[in-house]
């Protein structure tokens, strides 16, 4: 069974003014499932596109961004949804929150700065769910807090009160409070020190464990990858450069741009020279042709300048997108 | 309408050079006055003084707040807090009643220069607060240290980094400097306070009031400033917004590609 | 100049910081007494690293005399920066100690293109007599980060990639030809492969330039990459320095073990140690106003004797230690709670 199902999405952001029209290919072509009970990850260089897939898989398509084509379908224990069909209405009342929720990097924008972070659950569960019983709200919300190992006194304390650690694990608290069935972490916790990103990714890989539901981790933080995601995706210039087990990425990646990579990540305790990928990031408003990756890639063929290269599966649950693997050739 | 008034059969300061009291026709398309004045012709000089009013007060109030928010906002300390309290000292003035008295000084004097400048002088100090606290948040940014360690002096950062995040304040305010200017020249004349032999859109009213007009039946005479001004202060305003956006760095960013 | 003279020269620094309303309200000691030094004759990079909210940026700002310590000296080439008074002065200073900025879209104007702030550099610090001179410095220091001038000229910042733009504030900071740079963050920003290539970077002004490097940053993967010594922060305190390879291959204060453990390994066979529960400090504030060692409330290996008073500095290996554990007294103490 699948919680999600994406194929073939296509999403350009699209801005005209005063007469130029720009097109950024942000989301390329890019199809994926995602699993119930599953810690999926989406790595790949700064403006990729990541931002850009999350926002159409959670139905936030706002001006610029535009779905060309494609299908986002979900599917929550049998009531099916698709994302690109459904009315706001239906997906402020019965889909976000309760069945996806999202954290963002900065938390502040979930919390209100100037209310008692238990003012802000009581905002969102009255909206939501609404509260016929103020005692049992509270009990609830302590029980949540207390079981994600939370002190209960931040309830009470106001957002700029919290340091940034705390405050966004409060923020994934508050994304969990329905159990939904699949949770989106776009970059939580690129701004944090290591310390304090650890003791957030612990919180969500708890969760995971304990609700059973989908986490999709959004990073361009390689090691954060390798120590938190059961599965991932590598996309390069608006498309899946790479998918597969998150071993499998590390200890055989297939795709030249992978393998770069895992490469230049420093380790401690290992001091020889990583290099770092020449040229420059592909530019989205006028992106290379073929493989989007051949002007940086060290096996480049000619086949790969004019190609678009398939995504093609060479073993059990490893896709990958690049002229040097064929389907039948593994 | 205002390089109309250079080419004016008539000129305004005389009365009496056509029949009065005539209603709009197609020789006279606003109508005659009862001063024997035709009202077309006599408010194309009214808004070319009123505007004259409204921008040189706009310059001269948006040079002192230019230069007095950028100083403060970058200089900081005490020069902050004496430039702030000398402007909120021009915030809380009662200014109507001051002008009613420098206009009874000046009376003699009290010409449309004079005038302006004087709202120049009063009109400066909110704006200035404005672009100051905009000097503010510029100042803790990275960009700001950038400029320093890269050896330019406090001059050049505040004209080469500040001001151009200044500037469309700066023009979404002087929209409203030159409406208030002009509303303000409007009063003073209504009341009798200004120079009231140069025709301006607010003599015109004092006129019209004068002679009675509206009891007399000469409505257009009171219309016809009114919608005059209307009109002026919608187009002031279109062109505005629109200058506005092509000036904005936020709209020339997302122009170039931001 | 003699050869044992010091470029940089940090004496018992201290910076409060007063916290709270007009009234009342107490201090925050964001840098708390702390030493260390950089030899003329030898370029170095040098880490500053420690948690958020442990002092690095306002140690930096210290250095860079962008704020007066409450106590102790900055002594840079043998002189006490705090009595710099005049502008020309100041800009002998800058010529030498140049800053690089955290985030690379903040560091430029996004309303003025990036070479105005090259050829101002170039300018301002006379380092070229003509425009033609000034472009041929510029675009020198360009193509010591890998740029040209042509690829930079005319473009605003957004139109440059994060990489890009961070190497054009690298270039910015050469043209004066400083000896020392003071990098904050410079690759939080950015992601994995960009990030190898400012630190790349680095390494090469140490190597080919002789531009010494203070590179701040709680990235301690590229810490160890790069950087020749490390001295690792503690809300306000040195808690640990030395040779990068002795720190963190055996790190000895329990604070730094923490961190080294929290550093993810790129490396999914590995994920036991990282994933072991941790105690996340108690709010900034008041580990700052904690009597003792600051660490005392999430240190493993606590004893009484650590939330009574400072630890004192200890000499272990090549390393400085700031810690009970490996100081007479402390051991005393251990070895009292024993029986
Ligand atoms: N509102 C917008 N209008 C136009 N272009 C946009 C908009 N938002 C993003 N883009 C462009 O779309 C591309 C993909 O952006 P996106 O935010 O998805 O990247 P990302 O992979 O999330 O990057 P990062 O790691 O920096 O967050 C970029 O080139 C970006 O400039
Ligand atoms: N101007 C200031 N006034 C009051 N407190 C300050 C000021 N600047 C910094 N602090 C406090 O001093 C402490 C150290 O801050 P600093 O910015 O030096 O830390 P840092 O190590 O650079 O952290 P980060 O990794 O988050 O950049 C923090 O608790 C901070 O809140
Ligand atoms: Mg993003
Ligand atoms: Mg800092």
């Amino acid at each position: 069974m699948t919680l999600l199902s994406v194929r073939n999405l296509r999403a350009y952001y699209q801005t005209e003014a005063y007469g130029i029209s720009r097109t950024v290919q942000a989301v390329d072509g890019i199809s994926f499932d995602l699993f119930p009970n599953e810690i999926y990850g989406v790595a790949g260089e700064s403006s990729c596109g990541k931002t850009t897939l999350i926002k159409v898989i959670s139905g936030n398509i706002k001006h610029p961004l535009k779905v060309l084509e494609g299908s986002v379908i979900y599917n929550f224990n049998g009531y099916q949804v698709d994302m690109l069909q459904i009315s706001e209405d239906e997906l402020r009342r019965n889909v976000r929150w309760k069945q996806i929720s999202y954290v963002m990097q900065g938390s502040m924008s979930v919390l209100n700065p100037v209310r008692k972070v238990i003012k802000t659950f009581e905002d969102i569960v009255r909206t939501h769910e609404g509260i016929t019983d103020k005692k049992k709200f509270l009990e609830q919300t302590r029980a949540h807090i207390n079981r994600l190992g939370l002190p209960t006194d931040v309830l009470n304390a106001y957002p700029h009160q919290l340091s940034g650690g705390m405050r966004q694990r409060v923020a994934i608290a508050l994304a969990t409070v329905f159990q939904p069935a699949l949770i989106i972490a776009d970059e939580p916790t690129t701004a944090l020190d290591v310390v304090v990103q650890r003791g957030v990714l612990h919180m969500i890989k708890d969760i995971q464990a304990m609700s059973k539901n989908t986490v999709l981790l959004v990073t361009h933080d390689m090691a954060v990858h390798a120590n938190v995601t059961d599965r991932m995706m590598i996309m390069y210039a608006g498309r899946i450069a790479e998918e597969a087990p998150t071993e499998s990425i590390f200890n055989a990646p297939l795709h030249p741009y992978t393998q770069h990579l895992i490469n230049s990540l420093p380790m401690i305790g290992e001091k020889t020279t990583r290099t770092s990928l020449g040229g420059s990031p592909p530019n989205l408003a006028n992106p290379p042709g073929g493989c989007r990756f051949h002007p940086r890639c060290p096996h480049v063929m000619d086949e790969c300048r004019t190609v678009v290269p398939d995504l093609v599966t060479v073993k059990e649950r490893h896709r990958v997108a690049c002229h040097l693997f064929k389907e039948d050739s593994v | 309408m205002i390089f109309l008034s250079y080419d004016s059969p008539y000129d305004p300061s005389k009365s009496f050079v056509v029949p009065w009291d005539l209603p709009p026709s197609w020789e006279h398309p606003f109508g005659t006055t009862s001063r024997g004045q035709d009202l077309f012709w006599w408010l194309t000089f009214a808004v070319r003084n009123s505007l004259y009013v409204g921008v040189v007060t706009a310059i001269i109030s948006r040079v002192i707040s230019i230069l007095v928010g950028l100083t403060a906002g970058y200089r900081g300390g005490w020069i902050d807090r004496v430039l702030m309290a000398i402007s909120d000292t021009f915030v809380v003035l009662p200014l109507l009643p001051i002008l009613i008295l420098l206009s009874f000084l000046l009376r003699e004097s009290m010409n449309l220069l004079n005038l302006a400048i004087i709202l120049g002088l009063f009109g400066w100090s909110f704006d200035a607060r404005l672009i100051r606290s905009q000097v503010l948040s510029l100042r803790e940014r990275s960009f700001t240290r950038t400029a320093v360690y890269s050896g330019t002096n406090s001059f050049w950062i505040t004209i080469h980094e500040h001001l151009p995040f200044v500037l469309p304040i700066v023009f979404a305010t002087t929209l409203n400097n030159l409406l208030w200017s002009m509303g303000m020249e409007v009063t003073l004349s209504v009341l009798g306070l200004s120079d009231l032999s140069t025709p301006t859109l607010g003599t015109a009213l004092f006129w019209a009031n004068q002679h009675g007009a509206l009891v007399a039946g000469v409505w257009w005479w009171i219309t016809a400033p009114a919608l005059v001004t209307a009109v002026l202060f919608l187009g002031l305003y279109l062109l505005f917004t629109s200058i506005n956006e092509y000036i904005d760095p936020r709209t020339r960013l997302r122009l170039i590609g931001g | 100049m003699s050869t044992s003279e010091k470029l940089l020269d940090v004496q018992h620094v201290t910076v409060k910081f007063h916290i709270g309303g007009l009234l009342g309200g107490t201090f925050l000691t964001a840098v708390n007494d702390v030493s260390f030094s950089l030899e003329s004759n030898k370029p170095e990079i040098f880490t500053l690293a420690g948690e958020s909210g442990s002092g690095k940026t306002t140690l930096s700002r210290v250095l860079l005399r962008d704020l007066e310590p409450t106590a102790g000296r900055v002594l840079f080439e043998g002189r006490d920066v705090s009595t710099i008074r005049k502008r020309s002065e100041f800009i002998e200073f800058m010529k030498k100690v140049q800053p690089v900025f955290q985030n690379p879209f903040e560091t430029f104007s996004p309303l003025r293109r990036v070479e105005a702030y090259l050829f101002d550099t170039a300018n301002n610090f006379k380092m070229a007599s003509n425009d033609r001179d000034a472009a041929r410095v510029v675009d020198d220091a360009l193509r010591n980060v890998g740029l040209s001038l042509d690829e930079v000229r005319q473009r605003y910042p957004h139109e440059l990639s994060g990489g890009q733009i961070q190497r054009v504030s690298v270039a910015r900071a050469l043209i004066s030809q400083p000896r020392l740079i003071l990098a904050d963050e410079p690759v939080s920003m950015v992601d994995a492969s960009l990030r190898m290539e400012i630190v790349n970077l680095f390494r090469k002004l140490r190597d080919e330039k002789g531009v010494s490097v203070l590179y701040i940053t709680h990235d301690l993967a590229t810490a160890y990459y790069i950087s020749d010594r490390i001295a690792i922060m503690l809300r306000g305190y040195i808690v640990e320095m030395g040779p990068v390879e002795d720190v963190l291959e055996r790190p000895a204060h329990p604070y730094t073990q923490l961190l080294k453990e929290s550093v993810p390994e790129p490396a999914p066979q590995k994920r036991e140690t990282w994933a072991r529960h941790i105690e996340l400090g108690a709010t900034e504030v008041k580990e700052y106003g904690r009597i003792g060692c600051k660490f005392a409330g999430r240190c493993p290996k606590v004893m009484d004797i650590c939330r009574e008073a400072d630890p004192p500095n200890v000499q272990v290996g090549q390393q400085m230690v700031k810690c009970y554990l490996y100081s007479e007294r402390g051991e005393k103490a251990a070895a009292e709670a024993q029986p």
